[in-house]
Parts: C-alpha cells; sequence; structure tokens
C-alpha cells in the first residue's frame, strides 16, 4: 500500500494505528496587555536611541570611517589579537601545569600552586600590569649565572628587555594562568575517580591516565568556560593601554590626543571590539558543538544567542 | 607443585580509625571460581582491591601465582614496588567494577582496545581483530562501535569484562558485578561469567548472587567485620551454615 511519509510517521506515534487522529486543539492564548506594553516602550527607546546616534554631530561618523581602516588603527587591532591569541596560549599552559601541581601528591607542590592563584587571582590585573612595567625599580638587571648572588654568564638591562609589548604578555599571561589552573582542575575534579581506577587496573602508568583518559574527559568541562575567558581576554587587552601596550585602545588614544576626536576614535575601537569578539564567539559554538559530541549534550542556546551572551560587559570581574 | 594462585597471610587494612581488614588469610588454587559474600562494610570490597593494590595493605603478604603483591622484600624489610612493576602485576589481574567504569569517550572496541595499545603496545590493527573478538565472545559483535553512553547497564558490564581479558589476565575480580544492574540484566552478566568459569579462568567474585554462588562456585567465602568467619563448599555453606553470623546473613538475603 502505498503511504504518504506523513501517515507513516503518525502511525509510529503513540496513537494505535488504523485510527483517525484527532482533531487539532483549539487553544485560545490570552492577550497579555503588559507583555505588549514593555514591548512598545523597549521599541520607542530603541528607535529614539538610533535616531539621535544616528543624527547626533557630536559623534563625527565622518571621521570614524575615515579612521575605521587607518594604518595606525589596524596596527593596534593586529596587536591586540597577538597579545590576545599569545596571553590565552601561554595562559593555558601555566592552567594546565598549575592545576596538575593542585592534584599532586606532593604538598609543597600544592602549596607552591595555591600561593600562585592566591597573589595572582587576589591583585588587580591593573596593579600587575604597571608593577611589571615597572620591574627594571626592583631588579634593574637580569642575568643568567648561579643563583643567590652568584657569578653571572650574561646579564641585560631589565628595562631594555622588558618593553611595553612584553610587561603587557607577562601581566596579562601569568595572570591569565590563575584564572585557566581553577578551569582545569574543576575538569580534572570533574572526571569520576572510578575512571583513573580503572586504568590503574589495567596497568596503564599514572602520565598516559592522565593523558588518555582524565584529561580528554576533562575537555568537555574545560572547553566551554575557556571559549570565555578568549573572548574575555580580547577585551581586557585595552587595560595595557595604561602601560603603552601599543593595543587598539592605545593606539586610538594616541590619535585623539593630537586631533581631539575623543568620541569618535573610541566608536572606532569599540567598532573593532565587537568584530572580534562576534567572530570569536562564532567559534566558540562550533567548538563547543564539536567538544560535547558523543555525550548526548547540546550546546545550550543558539548561535545568536551565545553572541549576545558575550558581548555583554564582563571586564569588571577582575 | 605449584604455588596457590592467591594467597593471603594476615592481610590487614585500616582507613585511619576504621579497621576494615583485621587478619585475612586465604589460598585460591588455580582455576577455581571463589565467591566473596558478606553484609555490606565487612570489608569484601577492600580485599578485592588490595589483590591488585588499588588499596595498600598495612599489614601482611598478597601472593599471587606465587608473586609478592606491591612490595618486594630486601633485607627482612618490605619496600613499595617501583611503579613500572606494580604496573606488570596489574596488567595480568583483571578488575571487574561495580560500576562499570568504562571510558565515556571512547566506543566500546576502543574500551576493549585501550589496555592492548596503551599498556601492551599491541598496533591498532591488531588490537581492534582481537578486540573484536572478544566482544563477540560477550555477546557483543554488533555493539562495537557504540559509546557506552548509548548501551544498556548489562551491556556495559559485558564491554568491561570484555576489556578486562583483553590484557589475558591470570586471575579475574568482580566487585559486585551485577549490583548496579536492572534486575532484567543480571542474568546476561552472569551467563559471560558461567562461560568465562568454564574455561578455566580462575576468579573472584564478591556478589550477593547466592544463585550463582551455588551453581558456579567451586568455593564460598563469607566475610564479616574484617574477618572470613566461615568457608567451604558454596552447597555446603548455604545449605547448613557453621557460623551463626553466617546464618543470621542468610536469613535476610535468601
Amino acid at each position: 500500500m502505498d503511504r504518504t511519509a506523513d501517515e507513516r510517521v503518525r502511525t509510529a506515534g503513540p496513537a494505535p494505528a488504523g485510527l483517525d487522529t484527532p482533531p487539532a486543539n483549539r487553544i485560545s492564548h490570552p492577550v497579555r496587555p503588559g507583555r505588549w506594553l514593555a514591548a512598545g516602550v523597549v521599541a520607542f527607546v530603541l528607535v529614539w536611541l538610533g535616531w539621535s546616534v544616528a543624527v547626533n554631530p557630536n559623534l563625527h561618523w565622518d571621521i570614524v570611517v575615515d579612521y575605521q581602516f587607518d594604518r595606525v588603527i589596524l596596527d593596534g587591532l593586529w596587536v591586540t589579537i597577538q597579545l590576545t591569541v599569545a596571553s590565552m596560549l601561554i595562559g593555558v599552559v601555566l592552567g594546565v601545569v598549575v592545576a596538575l601541581m593542585q592534584v599532586s601528591d606532593s604538598r609543597i607542590l600544592r602549596t607552591g600552586a595555591t600561593a600562585y592563584v592566591w597573589f595572582f587571582r587576589g591583585t588587580p590585573l591593573l596593579v600587575q600590569l604597571i608593577f611589571w612595567f615597572n620591574i627594571a625599580l626592583i631588579f634593574p638587571e637580569i642575568g643568567l649565572g648561579v643563583p643567590f648572588d652568584g657569578p653571572k654568564l650574561v646579564t641585560w638591562e631589565t628595562n631594555a628587555l622588558v618593553t611595553g609589548f612584553v610587561a603587557a604578555l607577562l601581566g596579562l599571561s601569568i595572570n591569565e594562568g590563575a584564572y585557566m589552573s581553577e578551569i582545569v582542575r574543576a575538569g580534572l575534579r570533574a572526571v569520576d575517580p572510578g575512571q583513573q581506577e580503572a586504568a590503574a587496573a589495567l596497568g596503564m602508568s599514572r602520565a598516559k591516565i592522565m593523558r588518555r583518559v582524565v584529561l580528554p574527559q576533562a575537555m568537555r568541562i574545560i572547553v566551554p568556560p575557556t571559549g570565555n575567558q578568549f573572548i574575555s581576554m580580547l577585551k581586557t587587552t585595552s587595560l595595557v593601554s595604561v602601560i603603552a601596550g601599543a593595543d587598539l585602545l592605545t593606539v586610538a588614544q594616541r590619535l585623539y590626543l593630537t586631533n581631539f576626536e575623543v568620541i569618535a576614535l573610541l566608536i572606532v575601537a569599540s567598532i573593532w571590539y565587537l568584530v572580534l569578539t562576534t567572530v570569536a564567539s562564532i567559534g566558540q559554538y562550533f567548538l563547543e558543538r564539536r567538544f560535547s559530541r558523543g555525550f548526548g549534550t547540546t550546546v545550550p542556546g543558539t548561535l545568536r544567542g551565545r553572541i549576545g551572551r558575550n558581548l555583554r560587559f564582563t571586564g569588571s570581574a577582575r | 607443585m605449584t604455588a596457590p594462585m592467591v594467597r593471603c597471610r594476615q592481610v590487614r587494612k585500616s582507613f585511619g580509625r576504621l579497621e576494615v581488614l583485621r587478619g585475612i588469610d586465604l589460598v585460591i588454587e588455580r582455576g577455581q571460581v571463589v565467591c566473596v559474600v558478606g553484609p555490606s562494610g565487612s570489608g569484601k570490597s577492600t580485599l578485592l582491591r588490595c589483590l591488585n593494590h588499588l588499596e595498600e595493605p598495612q599489614a601482611g603478604r598478597i601472593h599471587v601465582d606465587g608473586e609478592l603483591i606491591g612490595y618486594e622484600e630486601r633485607g627482612g624489610r618490605l619496600r613499595p614496588l617501583p611503579d613500572a612493576r606494580l604496573r606488570r602485576q596489574r596488567e595480568s589481574i583483571g578488575m571487574v567494577f561495580q560500576r562499570f567504569h568504562l571510558f565515556p569517550h571512547r566506543t566500546a572496541l576502543e574500551n576493549v582496545m585501550e589496555g592492548l595499545v596503551a599498556v601492551k603496545g599491541v598496533r591498532v590493527a591488531d588490537a581492534r581483530k582481537r578486540a573484536g573478538d572478544l566482544l563477540d565472545r560477550v555477546g557483543l559483535a554488533d555493539r562495537a562501535h557504540h559509546y557506552p553512553a548509548q548501551l544498556s547497564g548489562g551491556q556495559q558490564q559485558r564491554v568491561a569484562i570484555a576489556r578486562s581479558l583483553a590484557m589475558s589476565p591470570k586471575l579475574m575480580l568482580f566487585d559486585e558485578p551485577t549490583s548496579a544492574l536492572d534486575p532484567e540484566l543480571v542474568g546476561e552478566v552472569l551467563e559471560v561469567m558461567k562461560d568465562l568459569a568454564a574455561s578455566g579462568m580462575t576468579m573472584i567474585v564478591v556478589t550477593h548472587e547466592m544463585g550463582f554462588a551455588r551453581e558456579v562456585g567451586d568455593h564460598l567465602v563469607f566475610m564479616d567485620d574484617g574477618l572470613i568467619i566461615e568457608e567451604g563448599p558454596p552447597r555446603e555453606v548455604l545449605a547448613a551454615p557453621a557460623h551463626e553470623r553466617t546464618r543470621a546473613f542468610l536469613s535476610k538475603v535468601l
């Protein structure tokens, strides 16, 4: 007998085959005046805001257009991307090392790891950045040789070594390592201890258990917050403008100190930050979807919702 | 005369102040199926976990196949075995857990392959073939590419048994292998264990399945409060327990 796909689906359902499907329920949803009123108010405010931004002569949109792809701005943008990627890479490596120290059997390793996290999460990143920038005031020279004031093989001037970029990289990555170690540790702890026992009972070494059994399972827990850290880092790099980090905000400031187009150049920078976080959010969405495969869980929410959430201001957390 | 497969002498283990094993003496011959029963908290699982050194006993000696487990004796003193040698010992002792502990990020086939590839260094193609044969043996050839989350409890436990068998162990430890299963799934796991027993494998089974103990077991050990209270042929112990505590326990579970 020739049946349409629609009929097959229906007969496969809970209703006994052969019976007519009952007529669809008629449900009249109540009118909700409060919701309509709120929607109207929000729509009005949005239109009003958009209009006043568009026609406001103080915003100098022509200047924004002029500078959006300016050579200097693009250089700053490039520095911001480099700083973000490099600090995150170093931060993740530091985080894994410190997390492994924290779950180690050695009390000294655990204490060292705890002290690191305590110090770098306990002081503001801004203060740390200024510290690194002025490190020459504490250690005027850096050398290789015997510790505790022994003879030195080579020495360098600290000021020549720690440029604004290097200080920014040190500050951001070491701070990030402290946060990442907590994320990695949470991931490691989320893996059932029975997994390690089962692997040990097979005769696996501790290193192999970590690499083949524990870390792959911890990744599912570690990846989503690491994506958030990356997106947060894109915006946090703007803090290095206080130590002349040559990032996007630094160059924007440098430009408006000469041409006084403060608002226009901040808008230029903001547009670029929005572009970066949007692109990163899309990447994060696909990364998470990939890592949750085979575990029967799905990434909550839509791509659009994810982007919206990441654009929210999170810088104050540090 | 060859050494027995397992010989425990005065094994003691405590967690803090709590004495879990208070001097266990046990001899298990090759090819025997020993069922360990007793109330919860009597130390059955801890004894099993001492046998492959997942727990370190504080006193006493455990020999498996004539080899002292977890330590080496030099000049009358015990030293912990170097990691590599402890791993070699564990390799030859299979263990099946109550909650399966399959690796969730690997398919059934990959779970069985894992020890072959990561421990024995078998080539992937060979490991895949051997793992496939083992899954066939536990009746799961058609589930080879399923992840543990896609399998029933009984199927997961059968994969776990195949994973242990892949290491060609000389002794298999079962820690309440059917206690986490829905009642209708218990049978399929016991069936696999029965086949394994018939093949001559030496097995120690901590269980509450008295039917299995009576039918398949060669020897029954009743433990209570960290001690072996009574042991003997399962039919005799189950039919006419000699000790008061054995009687009390059996009257509750039978």
